[in-house]
């Protein structure tokens, strides 16, 4: 078969028909009719060129370094039968493929692409429809996943997959892709080392970002969009999250952000804007929230259960609902040189910093975090009266918890 | 009736007071929107005027109303009128002419901004329904009050007392209890202390419009389930009604009997 | 006209009307007088529908005052206070009220005869006392109803104006009218009063012609005769 496919090309060759060495043509008018058979018949470091068409096909196996290339964007339909593209070599590159209907399981994780213990690969250009899980990467090491579009229709959590789904796999970067309608967009587990930068993860059914027991790693300019509960981070360390978007997570159980256990990271520069919690904070000790901007958010910022030595510096808290609200009167944080829209103090002195201390805990939060029901009365003239007076003459709030040196003006 | 309605409406219309009325609304609505180009937000900040100042001005107004044309209302008793049909005419009049003070004061400004090209027109209709019904159902209760007493300040003082037991004291009693027995299943309890006062329920239909229910968790959801529908619409804005009529047909009762 | 059985009246603890019983049919001009308290005003605005008796009926021109206003058609009332929409104006009120009442009849006579035209555009509130009292007057006056009721009909007008109304007076009862006045004016009672109907802790007093009361006290100054039946308690007619 191989011996009679090389025949051809060597035929193709003297007809004089442009065929690079190394490359296989896929085309629905041959010479190679299928990926299938193009990637058996494919040596280490060839290039398999698909060319427009539709191609019928699941289970392809890439077991050599290959470069899969797709031209007008060839679609693979999987016609829902399982997984379609598994890689078990390194050096593998995919480019510019559609592939649809993965087939839905509730036993195995089908995916689109499963890369199983590869490194340096490259997954570019791609788009993805209906699927199951898009690109899953179990233990593979140094790639690089980008430029993809991947668009589920994902209605419930327990039939739906995840967008691009890391499991065990260090140093990778994904980059400017996109993700929507699926459960989790962005889902990283046991993977250290990641860059993910760019992305747009918007209108899935749980998590925007979803990522568990990873360290080192880090997320930059990202925007996580109308999602289920928002991004998730949890069980981690020494995590960047810097000029990210988290907008319009609203919904009962919805935040933008929440970190669960996680020590020892940077929040810098990320704008938290309409989410039901801008962050939910649950025992994340060491953590340095710089710039943020927090922006109608109902709770800007939500601390649970404890947390020690974080500081808040430089964020502006704009027009929240509750810019902060603790579930107990131990205070460990700091807060220091913020803006806060409902700050009413005087700066005589005209440094720019306000004379009277602010205390972003209303007394309103405690009540609420003691029986939530009372959150009916919100905006009530009641609750504002006793906000006031507690403000006036603090009672119930920990004195610890200002900000000492609140700014005038939003910072830019 | 619709005479009287007419008169007093004509009366209050070229009154010094509609207008500082109107005035305070204009800058208000201006002011706002100036501040902050964002409709929306405009919404939710009116919503706290609304919910507080409306009835107060009602309050105030119908009172004052009542004890200023008393003179009038005793040669306006010697004609050949229905004595219930003097007093809802006079009702009326300061009621609809105070909520067209509302309707025009708050119109403008939201109008010239690009209301009606903006996703807040909903909002905002509901504003000015639930301000229309504040102002109706507070001038009703004060009218009712001061008709029960001659004395003015004893009138004034106890339209003021209501006014502060629904804006203020209702609410605190309602925390308390909320608070005291948290242990027990509350929302429907919550949901029927809200239907009871019209300044609650007026702002819980606001604020379940301008999606804050998310903020309310559970109860929240349970909440936006109930006035969210259309049926629960239909509720609400029939307890709002039932706060019109009931203290008109106390106006009814009482004038019957009144001695002038 | 008006026919009054057995009128109780109580405020509070206040006993005011104790069993009055009254029956005008002739056309003439009736003072209701007595002291302060005596139940005056209470036995007017019972009439009027605006007091509502504990006891007893009266009856207007055959209708039962407490059945349906449309009794009213009939009086002509002068409130002793009388205050008006202030955002109003002159005109404005003298249409408003023939409006309430479906009735428009000419008022320029009268108008003139207290010379209000200079105040026909002005706004209620800035006119003094007297003028508004001719405002009042004309608002009365001017539907030509067969009985009117003048509550302190003299109070803040000038002698000239006092002169007018008594002339005016004078021209209804001769149109066949029954006119029942309070007043304090002794004088002006005496001089306009066919009949007099005194009151006195809630009962009537007395009843008869200025004439008669004159007689029975033995005086010939009314206001003397006045105070002498005061005194004398078991002087019934």
């Amino acid at each position: 078969m191989i011996l009679l496919q090389r025949y051809i090309a060597f035929i193709f060759l003297l007809l004089g028909i442009p065929v690079t060495a190394g490359t296989l043509i896929v085309s629905p008018d041959g010479p190679v009719y299928s990926v299938k058979a193009a990637l058996e018949q494919a040596a280490a470091g060839d290039t398999i060129l698909v060319r427009a068409g539709v191609y019928k096909e699941y289970n392809l196996l890439i077991d050599k370094p290959v470069t899969l290339m797709g031209e007008g964007l060839p679609v693979i339909d999987g016609e829902d039968q399982g997984e379609i593209i598994r890689v078990v070599a390194d050096n593998v590159h995919i480019e510019g493929l559609l592939i649809r209907n993965v087939g839905t399981s509730y036993t195995s994780d089908h995916a689109a692409i499963r890369m199983v213990r590869c490194e340096n690969f490259l997954i570019k250009n791609m788009v993805f429809e209906k699927l199951f899980f898009g690109i899953f990467l179990e233990k593979s090491n140094k790639g690089i996943i980008s430029g993809n579009k991947i668009t589920g229709d994902a209605t419930d959590e327990y039939s739906s997959g995840n967008g691009i789904h890391l499991w065990y796999s260090h140093e990778v970067k994904v980059l400017d892709n996109s993700v929507e309608g699926v459960r989790d967009g962005i889902y990283l587990e046991f993977s250290d080392h990641i860059l993910i930068k760019d992305n747009t993860s918007k209108g899935n059914l749980r998590y925007g970002l979803h990522f568990m027991f990873s360290n080192n790693d880090t997320y930059i300019n990202n925007v996580f969009k109308d999602n289920g509960a928002g991004v998730a981070v949890m069980f981690s360390k020494h995590i960047k999250m810097f000029d990210n978007h988290f907008l319009k997570n609203w919904g009962t159980a919805s935040f933008g952000l929440l970190l669960k256990e996680i020590n020892d990271s940077e929040i810098k520069g990320n704008v938290f804007e309409q989410n039901t919690v801008g962050i939910n904070i649950e025992g994340s000790n060491r953590v340095h929230y710089d710039s943020n901007d927090f922006i109608s958010n109902g709770w800007a910022v939500k601390v649970l259960g404890a947390c020690y030595t974080n500081i808040f510096t430089r964020n502006n808290f704009l027009s929240n609902s509750f810019d902060v609200s603790y579930n107990n009167s131990m205070n460990d944080n700091t807060f220091h040189g913020n803006y806060w829209s409902e700050y009413t103090g005087y700066d005589l002195n005209k440094d720019g910093v306000g004379d009277v201390p602010y205390r972003p805990v209303k007394l309103f939060s405690y009540v609420v975090n003691r029986t939530p029901e009372t959150l009916v009365l919100l905006r009530s003239l009641f609750v504002d009266m006793i906000d006031f007076s507690e403000k006036v003459s603090p009672v119930f709030t920990p004195d610890a918890l200002v900000d000492a040196t609140p700014l005038i003006k939003r910072r830019k | 009736m619709f005479k009287i309605l007419k008169y007093s409406f004509y009366d209050l219309m070229r009154s010094r007071w509609s207008y500082v009325y109107l005035l305070f609304y204009l800058a208000l609505g201006f002011v706002l929107l100036f501040l902050n180009n964002d409709l929306s937000k405009g919404v939710i900040t009116l919503m706290n005027v609304i919910v507080i100042l409306v009835p107060l001005i009602g309050t105030i107004f119908g009172v004052m109303y009542y004890y200023n044309s008393r003179e009038f209302t005793t040669l306006l008793l010697a004609l050949p009128l229905k004595r219930f049909t003097i007093f809802i005419g006079q009702y009326l009049g300061v009621g609809l002419s105070l909520s067209f003070s509302l309707l025009i004061g708050l119109g403008i400004p939201f109008a010239s901004y690009g209301l009606f090209q903006s996703d807040a027109v909903g909002q905002f209709s509901l504003l000015l329904i639930t301000g229309v019904f504040l102002t109706l159902i507070f001038t009703a209760i004060s009218f009712s009050i001061a008709l029960y007493n001659d004395n003015k300040i004893k009138g004034f003082s106890y339209a003021i007392l209501l006014w502060l037991i629904m804006a203020v004291i209702y609410d605190g009693v309602f925390l308390m209890t909320l608070v005291v027995f948290e242990e027990y299943p509350l929302d429907n309890f919550s949901i029927l202390a809200t239907l009871l006062n019209p300044i609650d329920l007026s702002r819980i239909l606001i604020l379940l419009k301008l999606d804050i229910s998310a903020l309310l968790g559970y109860t929240g959801a349970i909440f936006q389930g109930f006035f969210g529908t259309g049926a629960g619409m239909v509720v609400s804005l029939s307890c709002l009604a039932l706060w019109v009529i009931l203290p008109c047909m106390n106006m009814y009762r009482k004038a019957r009997v009144k001695d002038f | 006209m008006i026919a009054v059985e057995q009128l109780y009246k109580r405020f509070g603890k206040n006993e005011v009307l104790k069993g009055i019983d009254l029956k005008v049919d002739q056309p003439g001009v009736y003072a209701i007088l007595g002291p302060n308290g005596s139940g005056k005003t209470t036995l007017i605005k019972a009439i009027l529908g605006m007091v509502i008796p504990n006891k007893g009926e009266i009856t207007v021109n055959g209708n039962n005052v407490s059945k349906s206003p449309v009794y009213r058609q009939d009086i002509g009332y002068l409130p002793q206070i009388a205050n008006f929409p202030a955002n109003l104006t002159v005109k404005e009120i003298i249409r408003m009220i023939q409006d309430l009442r479906n009735s428009t009849p000419d008022t320029g006579q009268l108008i003139e005869w207290f010379g209000l035209q200079p105040f026909l555009d002005k706004k209620l509130n800035t006119l003094s006392g007297g003028t508004r009292q001719k405002v009042n007057l004309v608002l009365t006056l001017m539907f030509d109803s067969p009985l009117i009721i003048l509550d302190e009909p003299t109070s803040g007008l000038d002698p000239v104006a006092l002169l007018k109304l008594k002339r005016l007076i004078r021209h209804e009862r001769e149109a066949g009218k029954t006119i029942l006045i309070t007043s304090h004016i002794m004088s002006f009672v005496e001089e306009m009063a066919d009949e007099i109907i005194f009151l006195l802790e809630g009962r009537i007093h007395f009843r008869g012609s200025v004439h008669a009361l004159k007689e029975k006290t033995h005086t010939h100054d009314f206001e003397k005769a006045i105070a002498k039946t005061l005194t004398l308690n078991d002087s019934y007619v």
